[in-house]
């Protein structure tokens, strides 16, 4: 493939996604604008080569996208009424101008709200949202997610046949119903965020690309609607991505209190920060009360009393067993091993990995070795992730010795 | 789009709630038929007796069999539907969302082909 070749594949590639959007609401639905987008494609082939990328390939690529979809119509069913109407109902749909980023980005919007629709399942809703917002391919999101590509592209279909059939509009959602929809949204964002970050299983615990998408829509869906929370899971998300670099050190796990500062990524906690204030000057809710706490990790050293008091109020906003053992954790930090290990017995979590593991540190910090490292071992058995078991698998060796 | 609305609920609870709450319920779903009907969605709507009442018939071979009960012994059963028209699933969602039974129970809503 030549240079030129492939600079026009970057530019259909950065551009695939927005122009999508826009043909599914002038077109109507996935699979004509899907087509469209492929035969403008195709078109771009044979006219950028010769003429060079146009000025505004977006616009370019939408206009000949709804072209070709248009004249696929005429030839598909020359005396069909119903492709009649179709075809002027395209003809009148407003086409975005030439630098109408707005009307351009409102499609986005409107595509995300379907993708993220409470009326497809949750795995479903992230396939969508990956495949036809971030543009990730089927194979690229099999493999993020560890699973066959065939897995993924039949998720997809099921999603996209539902949407069809069962009149799933391509719409942002009215005022009533928005803050339940835009919680979906959040929680798909975070969903493919934590899936990048803390993989559940196998050898690496970090697929950096999912982080980044996740972020990117963050990023894009607070420019398009003004929501305290979404701004909140984007600080979130900026906090713990800056600490990517410095979390794993030669396959292992590496605690805050041990990782190489110089590694952060300085300029994201400083806008992760700014937004963080931002938030809590508004009303507190669950994610920038979680961003909070992950601000005072970042800062200068960890401000125990500031982070319990966060946690209580997280507690009322989400209550849950994890947030508990988390608390528990940040009572210990500031009130000393033992006042958090009395919480953390109280809390009774026998299946949960992280629970042995909080208990098994405060235990070896009270000197208490020996139920220390049965601890670590109930929680080595429970773990399935290569560098959280190294690192458990060094305090035992250093417990032994 | 046509969309139906299977109203589904424990079908014990009429027996076990509250006669009050039980006879508020009943008043509600007659005021939200009426209320679909002035906004245009409604086309019908019927309540079911009992799933005790339910006789499940098939045909093999030619021959019929029936069976006693509703097809699926579950905990919430089919207690009635409510047949509308709606822009798209958003709408349809809010409107069987908001049947009073929805309190109770739990509505699957469901295009018609």
């Amino acid at each position: 493939m030549n240079d030129a070749r492939a600079a026009i594949e970057a530019v259909y590639r950065a551009e695939a996604p927005r122009v999508l959007a826009t043909l599914i609401r002038l077109l109507g639905g996935f699979e004509r604008a899907e087509e469209a987008l492929h035969d403008a494609w195709l078109a771009a082939l044979d006219s950028w080569p010769e003429r060079g990328v146009p000025d505004n390939p977006r616009a370019w690529l939408v206009s000949a996208g709804r072209f070709k979809a248009i004249d696929r119509i005429r030839r598909e069913a020359r005396f069909n009424a119903a492709s009649a109407e179709l075809e002027q109902q395209i003809e009148l749909a407003a086409l975005p101008e030439d630098n109408d980023a707005p009307a351009i980005a409102d499609d986005q919007l409107r595509l995300i709200f379907t993708c993220c629709h409470p009326a497809l399942a949750p795995d479903a809703q992230v396939a969508l949202t990956l495949r036809e917002i971030c543009g990730l391919t089927t194979e690229e999101i099999a493999t993020a997610y560890l699973t066959k590509p065939v897995t993924i592209a039949q998720r997809i279909v099921r999603a996209k046949a539902k949407i069809r059939d069962a009149g799933i509009p391509y719409a942002v959602p009215g005022p009533a119903e928005l803050p339940d929809r835009i919680e979906t949204v959040l929680q798909v964002i975070y969903l493919v965020f934590n899936e990048g970050y803390l993989a559940s299983s196998g050898a690496t615990p970090l697929r950096t690309d999912l982080c980044a998408e996740a972020i990117r829509l963050a990023r894009l869906l607070g420019k398009l609607i003004e929501e305290p929370e979404a701004t909140g899971l984007l600080a979130l998300m900026l906090l713990h991505d800056a600490r990517r670099a410095a979390r794993v050190a030669d396959g292992e796990i590496v605690p805050l209190d041990e990782q190489d500062r110089t590694l952060w990524n300085h300029a994201q906690i400083a806008e992760g920060q700014m937004l963080v204030r931002q938030v809590l000057a508004g009303r507190f809710s669950l994610y920038s009360v979680q961003a909070a706490i992950a601000a005072c990790h970042t800062a200068g050293g960890s401000d125990w009393p500031r982070i319990v008091a966060l946690y209580d109020l997280l507690v009322r906003i989400d209550p849950s067993p994890i947030v508990d053992l988390n608390r528990a954790v940040a009572v210990a930090m500031r009130d000393g091993p033992e006042t958090g290990l009395a919480l953390i017995d109280g809390l009774e979590m026998n299946d949960y990995r992280l629970w042995h593991a909080a208990r098994a540190d405060l235990l070896r910090r009270l000197g208490r070795m020996d139920e220390a490292r049965n601890a670590y071992e109930a929680a080595l058995a429970m773990t399935t992730q290569e560098a959280e078991r190294r690192f458990i698998g060094r305090r035992l060796r250093a417990l032994k010795s | 789009m046509r969309y139906l609305c299977l109203v589904c609920f424990d079908t014990t609870l009429p027996d076990t709630l509250p006669p009050a709450e039980w006879a508020q319920l009943v008043k509600d779903s007659a005021e939200y038929d009426r209320e679909l009907q002035r906004q245009g969605h409604f086309i019908a709507a019927e309540a079911l007796m009992s799933p005790d009442t339910a006789t499940t018939v098939r045909l093999r071979n030619g021959r019929m069999s029936a069976t006693d009960g509703p097809f699926a012994e579950l905990k919430e059963q089919v207690a009635g539907f409510i047949l509308i028209e709606a822009a798209d699933l958003n709408e349809a969602m809010r409107i069987g969302a908001n049947i009073p039974l929805a309190r109770i129970g739990c509505v699957e809503v469901r295009p018609v082909m």
